[in-house]
């Protein structure tokens, strides 16, 4: 028989990572949003994601509906143990998500959309750090139910793990912004680049050798031998992209640094599944024992297979209309 | 003791706040989202401007209620794990699947297609933006029909078996998905999306009518919304009415007390039209009521027996006053709706619809009914499904996860301030929109054209040199409004 948990976890883990991709960029964008000069950078930069945030966000609702009915317990699990975090995110969503259309409502209110976008944006990636950290880190589970309280997600590393995302978001929002425009806002975008490419890699390394101290199980999965060959790809191909990233930087390929981070972005994804796997609530519960019935998760694979592709199809689509630089004189020449 | 029930309230307060404050965007974007692809319809084939005048008008504010509705629909999905994990735990199985579905067939499609309709005119063909704005329609439709069935089916639950550690599983996908309230629920919340924009429309139209009655764009829009009232309003009532007698079948409590029968009625029961109802002493005080109704209405026969509350244990009773009360909010403003439509329709016979400016100002009154309607609708049927979450499965009070008083209490508290701050200011945003007529909208922040837009920018920079600071807006609109336009 088919294993149809693992492929469940497997569609999720995709799409969490699609979100982590696709709205990062745009949540970038939006910490990075009050460094940009006011006018038409701003119009320009905002103007570069309006089209697709939306699309974006619907990961995120994939992600939390799609565990909600694939694994029901861990859902029920892992949100009430991140019960503060999971909440700022949401109405630090709401923030920066009425901003893309609100700020063109009235000019005099312009500034206050741009700080809500701004700090929605900073407050729901910094949300999504510490939901991953402390995702990491373990949830204590009694009964069938969270056993903690509403503060144990708060450690040093769960902290550490938010301002990482955050550098990890702005690399991805400058390098967009390089793949999207020209000029003066691709000049700032490139040393946008630059800073937090390097502090990107820097949280990295942080992260990925505070994580095997969380736990001895951790510790192992990344050392002892057989593993080991599986697992030594994974910060070869980190360096390999980090280089790929700086030379997209310094020779100024305006392709390259934004391709070169959703590689990145997909190496510690990676490296989290083996951090991770078997288990959907790390070293508390796993997969199998977390999954709905066999009927909910073939029911919905069904719809899955057929959909996703169409799925991806028409969100290129949308993508590919839209595509190339933003120019606001596009056209005139 | 009372800490847990301390939490239950304002668990179940806070899931009450934000989905009621959720359901009003939906309610107007479903029916907007039609009227659009309507127009724009309208527009390919007769090639007449004004089609495409209120195409844009609407447009804009579709764009503000739907990014309204995205963000409080993301909370949405996150509340059933946040402060409802146990029921999660338990349902997921079964109406979470349904749930993905709607993720998937629709969410995607709307988002997907929404840049296309919003910014991609001149980018694609006209057909192409028509099967963007078709697209877009359509998914809000099927979103309506995955979520109803998922709560149609805590109100009638089907199809489902119970496992060895306490989850609902589904045993037929069918019988779950077109659970026994389903296809009423649907067509009735369709309907309400469709009378609720109307509505709006209408009185928008009116509003306009009263400035400058010969405004084309204002007749066309109130036309067309006095059009759905007289049609649709009638269609309701019919649809409420089944809707109705299919809860009398499968939640019979939940219609005693709608219609505030504490006390079971052996020969031909009352239909209340007024009555304090009193869950202390189990009396309708006060009641006024037409004798015999009830009972040809829910049994069609003026002497059939109805049982009353009597009959249910006092813990398995809906508070009866929020289900009564509610109830006949919702019958009245549906009422309104139906004789709005028929004086329309007498008025345009004799050839004053666009004249009659008390009309106009009863229609700007009426403008938002719906909203009305749809809400007490909604307070209604969930109210009157108490106390349980999966009627007759699950109580309320099982359903509540292991979360802290004070989580929940702050969570709520910051719910309210940023629900009533920033969808507040959307609402604003929207009536400014609204108080403008559709030329006077576009020549603020539409650029002219694609091709045009470059010129539009170039002269704002120009301008920009003389008066700085002036361009930054008016770069920014005509981008914006430019992506918009062909």
């Amino acid at each position: 028989m088919i294993d149809l948990p693992l492929i469940w976890a497997s569609l999720l883990a995709f799409a969490v990572f699609v979100y982590v991709v696709l709205d990062g960029f745009d949540l970038g964008i939006g910490i990075l949003y009050p460094y940009l000069k006011t006018g038409q950078d701003r119009d320009v930069a905002m103007n570069s994601v309006a089209p697709v945030w939306d699309g974006n966000e619907t990961w995120l609702i994939l992600g939390g509906g799609g565990l909600f009915a694939a694994f029901p317990l861990a859902y029920a699990v892992i949100m009430p143990a991140l019960y503060a975090p999971i909440i700022v995110m949401i109405l630090a969503l709401v923030f920066r998500g009425v901003a893309f259309e609100y700020r063109w409502r009235d000019d005099r209110h312009k500034p206050i959309w741009d700080l809500s976008f701004h700090l929605g944006s900073l407050a729901a990636t910094f949300s999504q750090g510490i939901v991953l950290g402390s995702f990491v880190q373990g949830i204590k589970v009694v009964d069938r139910a969270y056993g903690g309280g509403w503060w144990d997600w708060l450690s040093p590393f769960t902290i550490i793990c938010g301002f990482a995302l955050t550098c990890g978001y702005c690399l991805l929002g400058a390098t967009w912004l390089i793949l999207k425009t020209e000029e003066g806002l691709r000049d700032r975008a490139y040393s946008f680049a630059r800073l937090f490419g390097v502090l990107t890699l820097v949280f990295m390394a942080i992260v990925s050798v505070w994580t095997p101290f969380l736990s001895p199980d951790i510790a192992e999965r990344w050392v002892s031998f057989p593993q080991l060959l599986f697992v030594i790809p994974v910060p070869t191909f980190i360096i390999v992209l980090g280089c790929l990233l700086g030379w997209g930087i310094y020779k100024r390929v305006d392709r390259v640094p934004f391709f070169a981070t959703i590689g990145l972005f997909g190496l510690c994804f990676a490296g989290l599944g083996i951090g991770v796997a078997p288990y959907i609530v790390p070293r508390a519960i796993t997969i199998h024992e977390a999954a709905a019935p066999h009927a909910s998760l073939l029911f919905m694979l069904v719809g899955a297979v057929i959909l996703i592709p169409i799925i991806l199809m028409y969100t290129a689509y949308s993508y590919w209309v839209f595509r190339g630089k933003i120019d606001p004189n596009a056209g005139y020449h | 003791m009372l800490d847990a029930f301390d939490t239950l309230i304002l668990a179940r307060s806070q899931f009450a706040f934000t989905v009621m404050f959720h359901i009003i965007f939906p309610a107007f974007s479903i029916g907007l989202a039609s009227y659009l692809l309507v127009l724009e319809g309208l527009w390919l084939k007769t090639d007449k401007n004004v089609y495409l005048e209120l195409f844009k008008y609407w447009r804009k504010i579709f764009a503000v209620t739907f990014a309204m509705g995205v963000v409080s629909g993301i909370v949405m999905s996150y509340q059933f794990g946040t402060n409802w994990s146990v029921f999660s735990d338990k349902a997921g199985p079964v109406i979470g699947p349904l749930m993905a579905y709607e993720v998937l067939t629709a969410f995607f499609l709307e988002a997907g297609f929404l840049g296309v309709m919003l910014f991609g005119m001149g980018r694609v063909s006209k057909n192409l933006h028509f099967l963007a704005t078709f697209m877009v329609a359509i998914g809000t439709l099927i979103s309506t029909t995955w979520i109803l069935s998922a709560n149609s089916w805590m109100h009638t639950p089907a199809g489902f078996s119970i496992n060895e550690v306490g989850q609902y599983v589904p045993e037929n996908w069918l019988e779950i998905i077109f659970n026994p309230s389903f296809p009423y629920r649907l067509v009735h919340m369709v309907l309400a999306a469709y009378l609720t924009t109307a509505f709006i429309v209408g009185g928008v139209g009116a509003l306009h009518l009263l400035r400058e009655n010969s405004n084309e764009a204002a007749r066309k829009m109130f036309s067309m919304a006095m059009w759905m009232a007289v049609l649709v309003a009638p269609l309701q009532l019919v649809a409420g009415d089944l809707h109705g007698l299919n809860t009398f079948e499968h939640q019979p409590v939940k219609v005693m007390a709608m219609e505030g029968h504490y006390h079971s009625h052996a020969e031909g029961a009352p239909l209340y039209i007024f009555g304090i109802p009193n869950d202390e002493t189990q009396s309708l005080d006060y009641a006024i009521g037409i004798p015999k109704l009830s009972s040809l209405i829910l049994e069609h026969d003026l002497n059939a027996p109805l049982k009353g509350l009597d009959t249910v244990p006092d813990e398995l009773q809906p508070p009866v006053g929020i289900v009564f009360w509610s109830f006949r909010v919702m019958v009245s403003v549906g009422m309104l709706m139906i004789i709005v439509g028929l004086i329309g329709a007498v008025l345009r016979r004799r050839g004053h619809l666009y004249d009659s400016r008390l009309f106009h100002r009863l229609c700007v009154l009426m403008g938002p009914s719906g909203f009305v309607a749809v809400l007490a609708g909604w307070v209604t049927t969930e109210v009157g499904r108490q106390p349980f979450t999966i009627y007759g499965e699950l109580l309320t009070s099982n359903s509540i996860g292991p979360v802290e008083k004070q989580a929940v209490a702050v969570s709520l508290l910051a719910f309210i301030i940023v629900y009533f701050l920033l969808f507040g200011a959307g609402t604003y945003y929207i009536l400014k929109m609204m108080n403008k007529l559709p030329e006077e909208l576009q020549t603020i922040s539409h650029g002219p054209s694609r091709v045009m837009e470059g010129h539009s920018s170039k002269r704002s920079e120009r301008l920009g040199e003389v008066q700085n600071g002036q361009n930054i807006q008016s770069a920014g609109e005509d981008n914006q409004g430019g992506n918009g336009d062909d």
